[in-house]
Protein backbone atom coordinates (compact mmCIF):
# COMPACT_ATOMS: atom_id res chain seq x y z
CA UNK A 1 0.00 0.00 0.00
CA UNK A 2 1.63 3.39 -0.70
CA UNK A 3 2.41 5.76 2.36
CA UNK A 4 0.92 8.85 0.90
CA UNK A 5 3.04 10.82 3.53
CA UNK A 6 5.69 10.44 1.31
CA UNK A 7 4.79 11.56 -1.49
CA UNK A 8 4.71 14.92 -2.88
CA UNK A 9 2.44 17.87 -5.06
CA UNK A 10 3.53 16.29 -7.88
CA UNK A 11 3.23 12.60 -7.16
CA UNK A 12 -0.54 13.27 -5.77
CA UNK A 13 -1.81 15.14 -8.25
CA UNK A 14 -0.34 12.68 -10.93
CA UNK A 15 -1.31 9.35 -9.05
CA UNK A 16 -4.99 10.86 -8.69
CA UNK A 17 -5.17 11.95 -12.41
CA UNK A 18 -3.37 8.45 -13.61
CA UNK A 19 -6.27 7.05 -11.46
CA UNK A 20 -3.52 5.02 -9.52
CA UNK A 21 -5.39 6.02 -6.44
CA UNK A 22 -8.33 8.28 -5.13
CA UNK A 23 -7.51 11.87 -3.47
CA UNK A 24 -10.24 10.22 -0.47
CA UNK A 25 -7.57 8.17 0.07
CA UNK A 26 -4.59 10.24 0.44
CA UNK A 27 -6.93 12.77 2.60
CA UNK A 28 -7.83 10.13 4.69
CA UNK A 29 -4.16 8.83 5.34
CA UNK A 30 -3.00 12.39 6.06
CA UNK A 31 -5.66 13.55 8.24
CA UNK A 32 -4.42 10.28 10.15
CA UNK A 33 -1.01 11.84 10.47
CA UNK A 34 -1.99 15.03 11.02
CA UNK A 35 -4.44 13.88 14.26
CA UNK A 36 -1.49 11.17 15.44
CA UNK A 37 1.02 14.49 15.66
CA UNK A 38 -0.76 16.98 18.76
CA UNK A 39 2.95 17.01 20.20
CA UNK A 40 4.34 19.08 17.55
CA UNK A 41 1.24 21.83 17.70
CA UNK A 42 1.64 22.45 14.21
CA UNK A 43 -1.74 22.73 13.48
CA UNK A 44 -4.31 25.73 15.60
CA UNK A 45 -7.45 24.09 14.12
CA UNK A 46 -8.10 20.52 11.73
CA UNK A 47 -10.48 20.26 9.40
CA UNK A 48 -10.74 16.83 8.58
CA UNK A 49 -14.03 16.90 7.19
CA UNK A 50 -12.69 20.01 4.31
CA UNK A 51 -9.79 17.67 3.09
CA UNK A 52 -12.23 15.11 2.55
CA UNK A 53 -14.66 17.19 0.92
CA UNK A 54 -12.04 18.42 -1.44
CA UNK A 55 -10.96 15.22 -2.05
CA UNK A 56 -14.45 13.60 -2.73
CA UNK A 57 -15.34 16.78 -5.56
CA UNK A 58 -12.17 15.75 -7.28
CA UNK A 59 -12.52 12.41 -7.47
CA UNK A 60 -16.19 12.83 -8.61
CA UNK A 61 -14.41 15.19 -11.05
CA UNK A 62 -12.28 12.69 -12.39
CA UNK A 63 -14.82 10.47 -12.69
CA UNK A 64 -17.08 12.48 -14.81
CA UNK A 65 -14.07 13.06 -17.43
CA UNK A 66 -13.57 16.94 -16.18
CA UNK A 67 -10.29 18.76 -16.40
CA UNK A 68 -8.55 18.99 -13.20
CA UNK A 69 -6.76 21.64 -11.43
CA UNK A 70 -2.84 22.09 -10.90
CA UNK A 71 -3.09 21.08 -7.12
CA UNK A 72 -6.12 18.43 -7.42
CA UNK A 73 -6.31 15.72 -4.81
CA UNK A 74 -3.67 17.71 -2.98
CA UNK A 75 -4.27 18.22 0.81
CA UNK A 76 -2.61 20.98 1.99
CA UNK A 77 -1.66 23.14 5.19
CA UNK A 78 -2.78 26.57 5.51
CA UNK A 79 -1.15 29.56 7.76
CA UNK A 80 -3.53 30.81 10.03
CA UNK A 81 -3.07 33.93 8.56
CA UNK A 82 -5.15 33.51 5.19
CA UNK A 83 -8.80 34.36 6.01
CA UNK A 84 -11.31 30.81 5.55
CA UNK A 85 -14.89 31.29 5.41
CA UNK A 86 -16.10 29.51 8.14
CA UNK A 87 -12.99 28.33 9.77
CA UNK A 88 -11.78 30.43 12.89
CA UNK A 89 -8.71 32.92 11.41
CA UNK A 90 -6.80 33.57 14.61
CA UNK A 91 -2.70 34.82 13.17
CA UNK A 92 -2.22 32.95 16.49
CA UNK A 93 -3.57 35.62 18.98
CA UNK A 94 -5.83 35.89 21.67
CA UNK A 95 -7.08 38.39 19.95
CA UNK A 96 -8.84 37.04 17.11
CA UNK A 97 -9.45 33.83 18.90
CA UNK A 98 -13.11 32.94 17.64
CA UNK A 99 -12.90 35.45 14.88
CA UNK A 100 -14.42 33.32 11.89
CA UNK A 101 -14.30 35.54 8.43
CA UNK A 102 -17.18 35.62 6.52
CA UNK A 103 -15.05 35.40 3.19
CA UNK A 104 -11.57 33.74 1.99
CA UNK A 105 -8.80 34.83 0.83
CA UNK A 106 -7.68 35.38 -2.59
CA UNK A 107 -4.89 32.65 -2.11
CA UNK A 108 -6.47 30.29 -0.48
CA UNK A 109 -9.32 30.09 -2.66
CA UNK A 110 -7.11 30.28 -5.57
CA UNK A 111 -5.78 26.85 -4.19
CA UNK A 112 -8.88 25.55 -3.63
CA UNK A 113 -10.60 26.79 -7.20
CA UNK A 114 -6.94 24.81 -8.55
CA UNK A 115 -8.14 21.20 -6.08
CA UNK A 116 -6.10 21.58 -3.19
CA UNK A 117 -7.93 20.40 0.16
CA UNK A 118 -7.68 21.52 3.57
CA UNK A 119 -6.22 19.57 6.64
CA UNK A 120 -6.48 23.08 8.83
CA UNK A 121 -4.77 26.03 9.80
CA UNK A 122 -1.06 26.35 10.73
CA UNK A 123 0.01 27.52 13.87
CA UNK A 124 2.87 30.49 13.30
CA UNK A 125 4.19 33.53 15.35
CA UNK A 126 1.37 35.96 16.19
CA UNK A 127 0.55 37.82 14.09
CA UNK A 128 3.64 36.90 12.00
CA UNK A 129 5.82 38.41 14.19
CA UNK A 130 8.77 36.54 15.16
CA UNK A 131 11.62 34.09 13.96
CA UNK A 132 10.72 30.97 16.43
CA UNK A 133 7.39 30.43 16.44
CA UNK A 134 7.71 31.22 20.09
CA UNK A 135 5.39 33.85 20.28
CA UNK A 136 1.68 32.20 19.23
CA UNK A 137 -1.06 32.86 21.56
CA UNK A 138 -1.84 29.13 20.89
CA UNK A 139 1.88 27.86 22.45
CA UNK A 140 5.05 26.85 20.71
CA UNK A 141 5.43 24.90 17.59
CA UNK A 142 8.15 22.01 18.19
CA UNK A 143 10.35 20.93 15.21
CA UNK A 144 10.44 17.44 14.34
CA UNK A 145 13.98 17.98 14.11
CA UNK A 146 16.35 16.86 17.52
CA UNK A 147 20.45 17.33 17.89
CA UNK A 148 22.18 14.29 17.17
CA UNK A 149 23.72 14.65 20.97
CA UNK A 150 20.94 12.57 22.22
CA UNK A 151 19.92 15.65 24.69
CA UNK A 152 15.87 15.64 22.97
CA UNK A 153 15.85 19.41 23.26
CA UNK A 154 12.74 21.09 21.62
CA UNK A 155 13.65 23.00 18.30
CA UNK A 156 12.42 25.91 17.08
CA UNK A 157 11.03 25.43 13.64
CA UNK A 158 11.98 29.03 12.62
CA UNK A 159 9.54 31.80 12.21
CA UNK A 160 6.79 32.78 11.52
CA UNK A 161 5.79 29.79 9.38
CA UNK A 162 6.78 27.20 12.04
CA UNK A 163 3.69 25.51 11.69
CA UNK A 164 4.13 25.01 8.17
CA UNK A 165 7.56 23.90 8.09
CA UNK A 166 6.98 21.47 10.69
CA UNK A 167 4.11 19.73 9.37
CA UNK A 168 5.52 19.46 6.24
CA UNK A 169 9.32 18.56 7.51
CA UNK A 170 6.65 15.77 9.76
CA UNK A 171 5.21 14.66 6.53
CA UNK A 172 1.70 15.16 7.73
CA UNK A 173 1.43 17.49 4.23
CA UNK A 174 3.07 17.68 1.05
CA UNK A 175 2.93 21.41 1.29
CA UNK A 176 1.79 24.66 2.74
CA UNK A 177 1.16 28.28 2.34
CA UNK A 178 3.51 30.57 4.20
CA UNK A 179 4.06 34.51 4.11
CA UNK A 180 7.01 36.08 4.64
CA UNK A 181 7.49 39.67 5.37
CA UNK A 182 11.49 39.42 6.54
CA UNK A 183 12.18 36.26 5.80
CA UNK A 184 9.42 34.44 7.15
CA UNK A 185 8.57 31.53 4.88
CA UNK A 186 12.94 30.99 3.80
CA UNK A 187 14.37 30.90 7.62
CA UNK A 188 11.74 28.40 8.98
CA UNK A 189 12.21 26.32 5.64
CA UNK A 190 15.82 26.40 5.96
CA UNK A 191 15.45 25.08 9.90
CA UNK A 192 13.63 22.04 8.61
CA UNK A 193 15.64 21.02 5.54
CA UNK A 194 12.28 21.87 3.19
CA UNK A 195 12.07 24.72 0.37
CA UNK A 196 10.03 27.46 0.11
CA UNK A 197 9.98 30.63 -2.11
CA UNK A 198 8.68 33.81 -1.65
CA UNK A 199 8.28 35.34 -4.62
CA UNK A 200 8.37 38.99 -6.00
CA UNK A 201 6.14 41.24 -4.05
CA UNK A 202 2.88 41.70 -5.94
CA UNK A 203 2.61 38.23 -7.52
CA UNK A 204 0.35 36.79 -4.60
CA UNK A 205 -2.64 38.58 -3.43
CA UNK A 206 -2.41 40.31 0.19
CA UNK A 207 -6.51 40.55 0.22
CA UNK A 208 -7.96 38.48 3.10
CA UNK A 209 -4.25 37.86 4.13
CA UNK A 210 -3.91 39.74 8.09
CA UNK A 211 -1.58 42.41 7.91
CA UNK A 212 1.86 42.82 9.67
CA UNK A 213 3.63 45.17 7.31
CA UNK A 214 1.64 45.62 3.98
CA UNK A 215 4.64 46.53 2.45
CA UNK A 216 6.74 43.84 2.67
CA UNK A 217 4.05 40.90 3.19
CA UNK A 218 4.13 38.63 0.34
CA UNK A 219 2.87 34.49 0.50
CA UNK A 220 4.22 32.07 -0.89
CA UNK A 221 4.70 27.84 -1.03
CA UNK A 222 6.52 26.17 1.29
CA UNK A 223 7.04 22.27 0.40
CA UNK A 224 9.19 19.47 0.42
CA UNK A 225 11.06 19.87 -2.94
CA UNK A 226 11.52 22.75 -5.79
CA UNK A 227 9.22 21.31 -8.54
CA UNK A 228 6.28 21.11 -5.65
CA UNK A 229 6.83 24.61 -4.60
CA UNK A 230 6.80 25.70 -8.56
CA UNK A 231 3.41 24.40 -8.96
CA UNK A 232 1.74 25.33 -5.15
CA UNK A 233 3.45 29.21 -6.17
CA UNK A 234 1.18 28.82 -9.72
CA UNK A 235 -2.15 27.78 -8.41
CA UNK A 236 -1.55 30.96 -5.19
CA UNK A 237 -0.23 33.84 -7.47
CA UNK A 238 -2.34 35.92 -9.89
CA UNK A 239 -3.48 39.44 -10.50
CA UNK A 240 -6.46 40.10 -8.34
CA UNK A 241 -8.42 43.61 -8.85
CA UNK A 242 -8.98 43.50 -5.22
CA UNK A 243 -5.47 44.40 -4.16
CA UNK A 244 -4.27 47.27 -5.05
CA UNK A 245 -0.58 46.40 -5.57
CA UNK A 246 -1.07 43.05 -7.34
CA UNK A 247 0.79 43.14 -10.59
CA UNK A 248 -1.29 42.66 -13.33
CA UNK A 249 0.62 40.25 -15.16
CA UNK A 250 0.18 36.61 -16.14
CA UNK A 251 1.22 33.58 -14.33
CA UNK A 252 4.23 32.15 -16.20
CA UNK A 253 4.36 28.00 -16.07
CA UNK A 254 6.84 27.80 -13.79
CA UNK A 255 6.91 23.97 -13.44
CA UNK A 256 6.82 23.36 -16.90
CA UNK A 257 9.85 25.77 -18.02
CA UNK A 258 12.01 23.63 -14.83
CA UNK A 259 15.35 23.58 -15.87
CA UNK A 260 18.44 22.92 -13.84
CA UNK A 261 20.89 24.01 -16.67
CA UNK A 262 22.56 27.27 -15.63
CA UNK A 263 25.13 27.54 -18.33
CA UNK A 264 25.24 31.17 -19.28
CA UNK A 265 24.10 31.96 -15.78
CA UNK A 266 25.86 34.06 -13.75
CA UNK A 267 25.57 33.80 -9.74
CA UNK A 268 26.73 36.84 -7.95
CA UNK A 269 28.35 35.67 -4.01
CA UNK A 270 28.09 39.00 -1.77
CA UNK A 271 30.97 39.70 0.48
CA UNK A 272 29.23 41.58 2.98
CA UNK A 273 27.06 38.19 3.84
CA UNK A 274 30.37 37.02 5.02
CA UNK A 275 30.18 38.09 8.19
CA UNK A 276 32.82 37.86 10.72
CA UNK A 277 32.72 35.13 12.91
CA UNK A 278 30.98 33.10 10.39
CA UNK A 279 29.65 29.60 11.70
CA UNK A 280 32.14 27.20 9.96
CA UNK A 281 28.88 24.25 9.33
CA UNK A 282 27.50 27.76 7.49
CA UNK A 283 30.64 28.35 5.15
CA UNK A 284 31.08 25.44 4.32
CA UNK A 285 27.79 24.81 2.90
CA UNK A 286 27.76 28.03 1.17
CA UNK A 287 30.96 26.49 -0.46
CA UNK A 288 29.46 23.58 -1.20
CA UNK A 289 26.36 25.36 -3.10
CA UNK A 290 28.99 27.56 -5.04
CA UNK A 291 30.83 24.42 -6.03
CA UNK A 292 26.98 23.00 -7.58
CA UNK A 293 26.06 25.92 -9.08
CA UNK A 294 29.56 25.91 -10.54
CA UNK A 295 28.80 22.26 -11.82
CA UNK A 296 25.49 23.26 -13.23
CA UNK A 297 27.08 25.63 -15.74
CA UNK A 298 26.86 28.72 -13.94
CA UNK A 299 29.57 31.11 -13.68
CA UNK A 300 30.33 32.72 -10.14
CA UNK A 301 31.23 36.30 -9.24
CA UNK A 302 32.18 37.96 -6.71
CA UNK A 303 29.46 41.07 -5.87
CA UNK A 304 29.07 44.02 -3.63
CA UNK A 305 25.87 44.70 -1.36
CA UNK A 306 27.26 47.85 0.34
CA UNK A 307 24.50 48.76 2.51
CA UNK A 308 23.89 45.16 4.10
CA UNK A 309 24.32 45.73 7.30
CA UNK A 310 21.98 48.44 7.23
CA UNK A 311 19.06 46.30 6.34
CA UNK A 312 17.98 44.97 9.18
CA UNK A 313 17.80 48.08 11.47
CA UNK A 314 15.78 49.53 8.31
CA UNK A 315 13.48 46.85 8.65
CA UNK A 316 13.06 46.50 12.44
CA UNK A 317 11.75 50.68 11.70
CA UNK A 318 9.80 50.08 8.97
CA UNK A 319 7.98 46.99 9.78
CA UNK A 320 6.38 48.06 13.08
CA UNK A 321 5.78 51.19 11.52
CA UNK A 322 3.53 49.98 9.54
CA UNK A 323 2.45 47.19 12.19
CA UNK A 324 1.48 49.85 13.88
CA UNK A 325 -0.61 51.65 11.67
CA UNK A 326 -2.33 47.92 10.29
CA UNK A 327 -3.08 46.83 13.71
CA UNK A 328 -4.70 49.90 14.66
CA UNK A 329 -8.07 48.09 13.50
CA UNK A 330 -8.19 45.65 16.80
CA UNK A 331 -10.54 47.96 18.77
CA UNK A 332 -13.06 45.89 20.45
CA UNK A 333 -15.80 47.64 18.23
CA UNK A 334 -15.84 45.30 14.67
CA UNK A 335 -14.25 41.99 15.57
CA UNK A 336 -12.02 40.18 17.67
CA UNK A 337 -11.63 40.29 21.18
CA UNK A 338 -13.44 43.27 23.77
CA UNK A 339 -12.17 43.67 26.95
CA UNK A 340 -15.02 46.48 29.19
CA UNK A 341 -14.05 46.96 32.03
CA UNK A 342 -16.85 47.61 34.46
CA UNK A 343 -17.74 51.35 33.91
CA UNK A 344 -14.96 51.90 31.11
CA UNK A 345 -15.29 54.53 29.16
CA UNK A 346 -14.53 53.67 24.94
CA UNK A 347 -10.71 54.98 25.17
CA UNK A 348 -10.42 52.47 28.38
CA UNK A 349 -11.86 50.06 26.65
CA UNK A 350 -9.37 50.27 23.69
CA UNK A 351 -6.80 50.62 25.87
CA UNK A 352 -7.29 47.37 27.89
CA UNK A 353 -8.79 45.25 24.79
CA UNK A 354 -5.47 45.65 22.81
CA UNK A 355 -3.78 44.74 26.03
CA UNK A 356 -5.17 42.01 26.85
CA UNK A 357 -5.23 40.58 23.18
CA UNK A 358 -2.12 41.45 21.70
CA UNK A 359 1.12 39.30 23.08
CA UNK A 360 4.47 40.46 24.77
CA UNK A 361 6.11 40.87 21.02
CA UNK A 362 3.44 42.12 18.97
CA UNK A 363 2.64 45.27 21.59
CA UNK A 364 6.58 46.13 21.43
CA UNK A 365 6.36 46.24 18.08
CA UNK A 366 3.55 47.86 18.05
CA UNK A 367 4.66 50.88 20.55
CA UNK A 368 8.05 50.62 18.53
CA UNK A 369 6.42 51.64 15.20
CA UNK A 370 4.05 54.07 17.18
CA UNK A 371 6.94 56.09 18.48
CA UNK A 372 9.14 56.41 14.91
CA UNK A 373 6.13 57.61 13.09
CA UNK A 374 4.79 60.32 16.33
CA UNK A 375 5.66 63.98 15.51
CA UNK A 376 9.32 65.26 15.80
CA UNK A 377 10.50 61.61 15.13
CA UNK A 378 9.15 60.32 11.71
CA UNK A 379 11.93 62.06 9.78
CA UNK A 380 14.75 60.91 11.73
CA UNK A 381 13.06 56.77 11.39
CA UNK A 382 11.07 56.40 9.39
CA UNK A 383 12.11 58.87 6.48
CA UNK A 384 15.70 57.93 6.93
CA UNK A 385 14.72 53.89 7.37
CA UNK A 386 13.15 54.22 3.35
CA UNK A 387 15.90 56.12 2.17
CA UNK A 388 18.28 53.51 3.43
CA UNK A 389 15.48 50.67 1.77
CA UNK A 390 15.96 52.91 -1.45
CA UNK A 391 19.31 52.15 -0.93
CA UNK A 392 19.46 48.54 -0.36
CA UNK A 393 17.30 47.85 -3.69
CA UNK A 394 19.75 50.13 -5.43
CA UNK A 395 22.36 47.72 -4.13
CA UNK A 396 20.65 44.81 -5.79
CA UNK A 397 20.24 46.90 -8.91
CA UNK A 398 23.62 47.78 -9.35
CA UNK A 399 24.81 43.75 -8.80
CA UNK A 400 22.34 42.61 -11.73
CA UNK A 401 24.75 44.31 -14.26
CA UNK A 402 27.34 41.67 -13.30
CA UNK A 403 24.57 38.77 -11.96
CA UNK A 404 21.56 36.74 -12.44
CA UNK A 405 20.92 35.33 -9.27
CA UNK A 406 22.67 35.75 -5.84
CA UNK A 407 23.35 32.76 -3.87
CA UNK A 408 24.07 33.01 0.32
CA UNK A 409 22.90 31.58 3.26
CA UNK A 410 19.40 31.13 4.55
CA UNK A 411 20.25 31.86 8.04
CA UNK A 412 23.67 32.23 9.73
CA UNK A 413 22.52 28.78 11.90
CA UNK A 414 20.79 25.99 12.31
CA UNK A 415 17.66 25.88 14.57
CA UNK A 416 18.09 26.66 17.90
CA UNK A 417 16.42 25.43 21.21
CA UNK A 418 13.33 26.81 21.95
CA UNK A 419 13.89 29.63 24.80
CA UNK A 420 17.73 30.21 23.43
CA UNK A 421 16.96 33.06 22.55
CA UNK A 422 13.90 35.04 23.67
CA UNK A 423 15.57 36.79 26.38
CA UNK A 424 16.45 39.57 24.40
CA UNK A 425 14.50 40.59 21.74
CA UNK A 426 17.52 41.61 19.50
CA UNK A 427 19.42 38.47 19.25
CA UNK A 428 16.21 37.25 18.11
CA UNK A 429 15.86 39.58 15.19
CA UNK A 430 19.43 39.09 13.71
CA UNK A 431 18.60 35.54 12.96
CA UNK A 432 16.89 37.58 9.78
CA UNK A 433 20.15 39.15 8.71
CA UNK A 434 20.48 37.17 5.36
CA UNK A 435 16.87 37.24 4.57
CA UNK A 436 15.45 40.64 4.99
CA UNK A 437 17.26 42.14 2.23
CA UNK A 438 15.29 40.92 -0.56
CA UNK A 439 12.32 41.79 1.31
CA UNK A 440 13.30 45.24 1.64
CA UNK A 441 14.04 45.11 -2.40
CA UNK A 442 10.56 43.14 -3.21
CA UNK A 443 12.82 40.43 -4.50
CA UNK A 444 12.07 37.36 -5.33
CA UNK A 445 14.15 34.34 -3.05
CA UNK A 446 13.99 30.45 -2.18
CA UNK A 447 15.53 28.73 0.38
CA UNK A 448 16.33 24.81 -0.57
CA UNK A 449 18.28 22.41 1.83
CA UNK A 450 22.08 22.66 1.49
CA UNK A 451 23.28 19.88 4.05
CA UNK A 452 23.39 19.13 7.64
CA UNK A 453 25.43 20.82 10.30
CA UNK A 454 27.70 19.13 13.19
CA UNK A 455 24.74 18.43 15.37
CA UNK A 456 22.86 16.64 12.64
CA UNK A 457 20.46 19.60 11.91
CA UNK A 458 19.48 21.29 8.69
CA UNK A 459 21.03 24.14 6.63
CA UNK A 460 19.50 26.08 4.00
CA UNK A 461 20.98 27.91 0.83
CA UNK A 462 19.10 31.23 -0.02
CA UNK A 463 18.59 31.98 -4.04
CA UNK A 464 17.56 35.45 -4.76
CA UNK A 465 16.67 36.66 -8.28
CA UNK A 466 16.04 39.66 -10.55
CA UNK A 467 12.24 41.18 -9.86
CA UNK A 468 9.64 38.75 -11.46
CA UNK A 469 12.54 36.15 -12.32
CA UNK A 470 11.04 33.32 -10.25
CA UNK A 471 11.84 30.89 -12.82
CA UNK A 472 15.70 31.40 -12.77
CA UNK A 473 15.62 31.09 -9.32
CA UNK A 474 13.24 28.03 -9.07
CA UNK A 475 15.88 26.66 -11.64
CA UNK A 476 18.85 27.47 -9.53
CA UNK A 477 16.82 25.52 -6.62
CA UNK A 478 16.24 22.63 -8.49
CA UNK A 479 20.16 22.38 -9.73
CA UNK A 480 21.30 22.41 -6.39
CA UNK A 481 19.05 19.57 -5.43
CA UNK A 482 19.64 17.62 -7.91
CA UNK A 483 23.29 17.63 -6.70
CA UNK A 484 23.27 18.54 -2.56
CA UNK A 485 21.76 14.58 -2.02
CA UNK A 486 19.65 16.26 1.12
CA UNK A 487 17.59 13.01 1.96
CA UNK A 488 17.49 13.22 5.51
CA UNK A 489 14.40 13.65 7.62
CA UNK A 490 13.64 14.08 11.25
CA UNK A 491 12.97 10.78 13.02
CA UNK A 492 9.49 10.08 13.95
CA UNK A 493 9.45 10.34 18.01
CA UNK A 494 6.39 12.19 17.99
CA UNK B 1 17.89 59.59 21.07
CA UNK B 2 16.53 57.45 24.04
CA UNK B 3 13.45 56.99 26.05
CA UNK B 4 12.37 57.63 29.64
CA UNK B 5 9.43 56.29 31.56
CA UNK B 6 7.40 59.36 30.80
CA UNK B 7 7.91 59.01 27.03
CA UNK B 8 7.19 54.95 27.30
CA UNK B 9 4.04 55.58 29.38
CA UNK B 10 3.13 58.63 25.96
CA UNK B 11 3.76 56.32 23.35
CA UNK B 12 1.45 53.24 25.01
CA UNK B 13 -1.19 56.00 24.97
CA UNK B 14 -0.71 56.69 21.56
CA UNK B 15 -0.99 53.15 20.55
CA UNK B 16 -4.37 52.52 23.18
CA UNK B 17 -2.43 49.96 25.11
CA UNK B 18 -2.84 49.94 28.87
CA UNK B 19 0.45 49.43 30.82
CA UNK B 20 1.51 48.47 33.85
CA UNK B 21 3.60 50.82 35.99
CA UNK B 22 6.49 47.49 35.66
CA UNK B 23 5.89 46.72 32.28
CA UNK B 24 7.04 50.24 31.75
CA UNK B 25 9.79 50.19 33.68
CA UNK B 26 10.70 46.61 31.61
CA UNK B 27 9.37 48.19 28.56
CA UNK B 28 12.50 51.48 28.86
CA UNK B 29 15.00 48.96 28.80
CA UNK B 30 13.91 47.69 25.67
CA UNK B 31 12.88 50.22 23.50
CA UNK B 32 16.20 51.78 24.74
CA UNK B 33 18.06 48.90 23.07
CA UNK B 34 15.77 49.10 20.05
CA UNK B 35 16.65 52.49 19.08
CA UNK B 36 20.02 52.34 20.11
CA UNK B 37 20.82 49.53 17.46
CA UNK B 38 18.76 51.44 14.90
CA UNK B 39 20.36 54.70 15.86
CA UNK B 40 23.45 53.45 12.91
CA UNK B 41 21.69 53.88 9.92
CA UNK B 42 22.30 57.55 10.74
CA UNK B 43 25.07 56.67 9.25
CA UNK B 44 24.60 56.42 5.94
CA UNK B 45 25.01 59.18 3.54
CA UNK B 46 21.41 59.59 2.01
CA UNK B 47 22.40 63.05 0.70
CA UNK B 48 19.78 63.14 -2.84
CA UNK B 49 17.94 59.61 -1.81
CA UNK B 50 13.76 59.66 -2.15
CA UNK B 51 12.58 57.51 0.49
CA UNK B 52 11.02 54.20 -1.45
CA UNK B 53 7.68 53.82 -1.43
CA UNK B 54 6.92 50.78 -3.75
CA UNK B 55 8.98 48.04 -4.30
CA UNK B 56 8.07 46.96 -7.44
CA UNK B 57 7.17 49.71 -10.18
CA UNK B 58 3.41 49.79 -10.18
CA UNK B 59 0.76 52.40 -11.28
CA UNK B 60 -2.28 52.47 -8.86
CA UNK B 61 -5.45 51.69 -10.49
CA UNK B 62 -8.68 53.15 -10.71
CA UNK B 63 -11.93 51.31 -9.69
CA UNK B 64 -14.98 52.14 -11.93
CA UNK B 65 -17.17 54.47 -9.82
CA UNK B 66 -19.90 52.38 -8.50
CA UNK B 67 -21.02 50.97 -5.53
CA UNK B 68 -19.45 48.04 -4.54
CA UNK B 69 -19.93 47.70 -0.70
CA UNK B 70 -21.32 44.18 -1.54
CA UNK B 71 -24.83 44.03 0.43
CA UNK B 72 -23.59 42.16 3.22
CA UNK B 73 -24.09 43.90 6.50
CA UNK B 74 -25.29 40.55 8.46
CA UNK B 75 -21.60 39.51 7.45
CA UNK B 76 -19.63 42.37 8.15
CA UNK B 77 -21.57 42.36 12.03
CA UNK B 78 -20.77 38.89 12.53
CA UNK B 79 -18.08 38.74 14.36
CA UNK B 80 -19.03 41.92 15.99
CA UNK B 81 -18.24 41.43 19.90
CA UNK B 82 -21.66 43.65 20.92
CA UNK B 83 -24.23 44.01 18.44
CA UNK B 84 -26.85 46.26 18.65
CA UNK B 85 -29.80 45.75 16.28
CA UNK B 86 -27.86 46.59 12.58
CA UNK B 87 -24.97 48.82 14.85
CA UNK B 88 -21.67 48.26 16.22
CA UNK B 89 -22.12 48.38 20.25
CA UNK B 90 -19.85 50.83 21.76
CA UNK B 91 -19.83 52.14 25.68
CA UNK B 92 -21.33 55.59 25.65
CA UNK B 93 -19.23 58.43 24.60
CA UNK B 94 -21.47 61.31 24.76
CA UNK B 95 -23.33 61.90 27.94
Amino acid sequence: MTDFSRLGVAAIRDGVANGEFKAVEVAEALNARVAAAKALNAFIVETPEMAVAAAQAVDADRAAGKPLGKMAGVPIGMKDLFCTEGVQTTAASHMLEGFVPTYESTVSANLWKAGAGMLGKLNLDQFAMGSSNETSYFGNVISPWRRNNGDNAALAPGGSSGGSSSAIAARLCPAATGTDTGGSIRQPAAFVGISGIKPTYGRCSRWGVVAFASSLDQAGPMARDVRDCAIMLEAMAGFDPKDSTSLDLPVPAWEAALNSDLKGKRIGIPREYRLDGIDEDIAKMWDNGIAWLKDAGAEIVDISLPHTKYALPAYYIIAPAEASSNLARYDGVRFGLRDLPEGAGLQDMYAATRAAGFGEEVRRRIMIGTYVLSAGFYDAYYTQAQKVRALIARDFENAWASCDLILAPTAPSAAFGLGEKNADPLSMYLNDVFAVPASLAGLPAMSVPGGLDKQGLPLGLQIIGKALDEQAVLNAGLAIEQRSGFTAEAGEWW
Amino acid sequence: MSVDKDTVNKIARLSRIAISDAEADKMVGELNGILAWVEQLGEVDVTGVEPMTAVIPNKLRLRDDVVTDGDVRDKVLANAPAREGSFFGVPKVIE
